[in-house]
């Protein structure tokens, strides 16, 4: 806006300072509003997960541990088109389960990044001041997380089933399993990115945090693993209490789930299968695991200062 | 070489405050689970050179020594604090050295006792596996320390490889891939183990003996100069 020069000229005659009024304009476009921002946090905390939008450097190790789970599918699909044979060599839910290492490592490089950053840098207070609630930033991050991990999961068991169609094995058979699988994914994405969500938001250190989540998800599967193996003098009863051990670990948990639910095979060591009661009880403590490690995260941005 | 102050700042660093109890986590899990197999199955050397072998040497130690080995400098290079330790007339190599003493001395205190301690409780130390394993637990860190604290000194994301080591290159491709067993440290400690149990305990090593010593020799000296020579040259990265 230029002066008026009739109002300036006999200020400047007097000789003094002048103040103008440049105006001030009010922002009147659209406000996106509560469900937008979340939106936004949503798709941005997930294309974080994968690197997207940050450095070459942090695409890095995301990108790499995508590879290292998605290549041995492709090779156990070749496998089983130069064999001819009638079934995959690895059920769909079982190969999610072998590679559980890599999904560890995984969630435990990306939980920090996308939760203990914004405490770290004390950015979370500025995500507060826009019109989003605790609510909404817990659901948004937690989302993200289990999106990134069953994408992660997913994928590979997408190479596996188009892989089976292309050698030709029985479609009932392969899609019933894939999915089996996808439910699975799902329901593994969702209790591992809650754990991992939960303890990433309880230090604002990443070196830690990345510590953390992976001795929380590793070290109680390998333990229940090595237990399990242990023989006991009774063969009966060690069969189902191979069973109540495999309540202990996240990994071991989806293991039965899927070998009693999902029509997968069985990963414990001596192949034993759940008592209806060992079922349900799989079941409770699973839907206790994910609904409390979501509340937990819920309880731990209650606090403002944080 | 040696020098106290570092190792004191280096030693609250990885143990102040409340980070010995979360160390403390691990090796106390192990004995509770020991306690109870002990109770529930009676003394057997074959339970316990699984749990021994499967869970302690092969989760708990490499895991004590990433945690150890990379908190001893990862952190001060990270957030920058290392430049006011630098800045001090101290030669570099020792301050990698003294700091290499610290991890390592934190890490068999909480892996090579604990799993003394279970093993007794196991099995009390027939053929001399409770022996045998705590020799391998000392052994395997001093050379996890050496090789995660180079690590440390390397890379930012120096957590994430240690663990990508430890729990995929030697338990995952370990237990598939033959070969990846000769790269193991887990393995050549486990040499040692087979020389000091008995002939009747199941303690196998893919390794042979001189080979492993060889190998837990190179790593760790020459971790430790790489090291040494990393820090000498160190240009400090801004955050990402």
């Amino acid at each position: 806006m230029s002066p008026d020069p009739a109002a300036t000229a006999p200020a400047a005659q007097r000789g003094q300072g002048v103040i103008h009024n440049i105006g001030y304009r009010g922002y009147e476009g659209p406000r996106l509003g509560r469900s937008y921002a979340r939106r936004a946090l949503f798709t941005q905390s997930l294309r974080g997960a994968y690197g997207l939008g940050r450095s070459a450097k942090s695409k890095v190790l995301p990108m790499l541990l995508f590879a290292v789970v998605a290549l041995p599918a492709a090779i156990v699909v070749a496998v089983a088109v130069a064999t001819k044979a009638d079934d995959l060599p690895v059920g769909y839910a079982e190969y999610v389960l072998m590679l559980q290492p890599v999904i560890g490592i995984y969630l435990a490089a990306v939980a920090p990044q996308a939760i203990s950053l914004d405490l770290r840098f004390k950015t979370t207070p500025l995500y507060f001041s826009r019109p989003i609630e605790r609510s909404d930033y817990v659901a948004a991050k937690h989302a993200a997380l289990s999106a990134a991990v069953f994408l992660f999961t997913a994928v590979p068991v997408l190479i596996l089933y188009v892989g089976s169609l292309l050698a030709k094995l029985d479609f009932g058979d392969q899609t019933t399993g894939f999915l089996q699988g996808l439910v699975f994914c799902a329901l593994f994405a969702l209790l591992h990115a809650g754990i991992a969500g939960y303890i990433a938001a309880l230090t604002p250190r990443r070196g830690f945090g990345i510590a953390a989540v992976i001795v929380v998800l590793t070290v109680p599967f390998f333990l229940i693993s090595a237990l399990q193996g242990i023989p006991l003098s009774d063969g009966d009863s060690s069969s189902t209490l191979v069973g109540w051990l495999g309540l202990g670990s996240p990994g071991t948990l989806m293991d039965g789930i899927q070998s009693k639910f999902l029509g997968g095979t069985s990963g414990f060591p001596t192949g034993a299968t759940l008592t209806n009661a060992q079922g349900i009880s799989y079941l409770v403590v699973f839907v206790l695991l994910a609904a409390g490690a979501y509340a937990l995260l819920l309880r731990r941005y209650r606090k403002a200062g944080l | 070489m040696f020098n106290p102050t570092v190792a004191r700042l280096t030693y609250r660093a990885l143990l102040g405050r409340r980070r010995a109890l979360i160390l403390c986590a691990l090796p106390l899990l192990l004995i509770v689970v020991a306690c109870a197999v002990r109770a529930m199955n009676g003394a057997d050397d074959q339970v316990a050179t699984q749990l021994l072998g499967g869970f302690a040497l092969a989760t708990m130690v490499p895991l004590i020594g990433v945690i150890a080995g990379t908190g001893a400098i990862g952190p001060e290079i990270d957030d920058g604090s290392v430049v006011y330790l630098l800045a001090k007339p101290i030669k570099r190599p020792s301050i990698i050295f003294t700091k290499l003493v610290v991890a390592t001395g934190v890490t068999a205190v909480f892996s090579a006792v604990p799993v003394f301690v279970a093993g007794y409780v196991l099995n009390g130390n027939s053929q001399q596996i409770a022996v045998a394993y705590t020799v391998a637990a000392l052994v395997a860190s001093v050379a996890y320390s050496a090789l995660f604290l180079m690590l440390g000194t390397l890379t930012r994301h120096a957590v994430v490889i240690g663990l990508v080591y430890a729990l995929i290159w030697e338990a995952l491709f370990g237990s598939l891939v033959e070969g990846a067993k000769m790269l193991s440290i887990q393995q050549w400690s486990l040499a040692l183990a087979e020389k000091v149990a008995g002939t009747g305990a199941d303690v196998t090593s893919d390794v042979a003996l001189p080979a492993a010593l060889v190998l837990l020799v190179v790593i760790t000296v020459g971790g430790t100069i790489l090291a040494g020579q990393k820090l000498r040259t160190l240009t400090l990265a801004g955050e990402e």
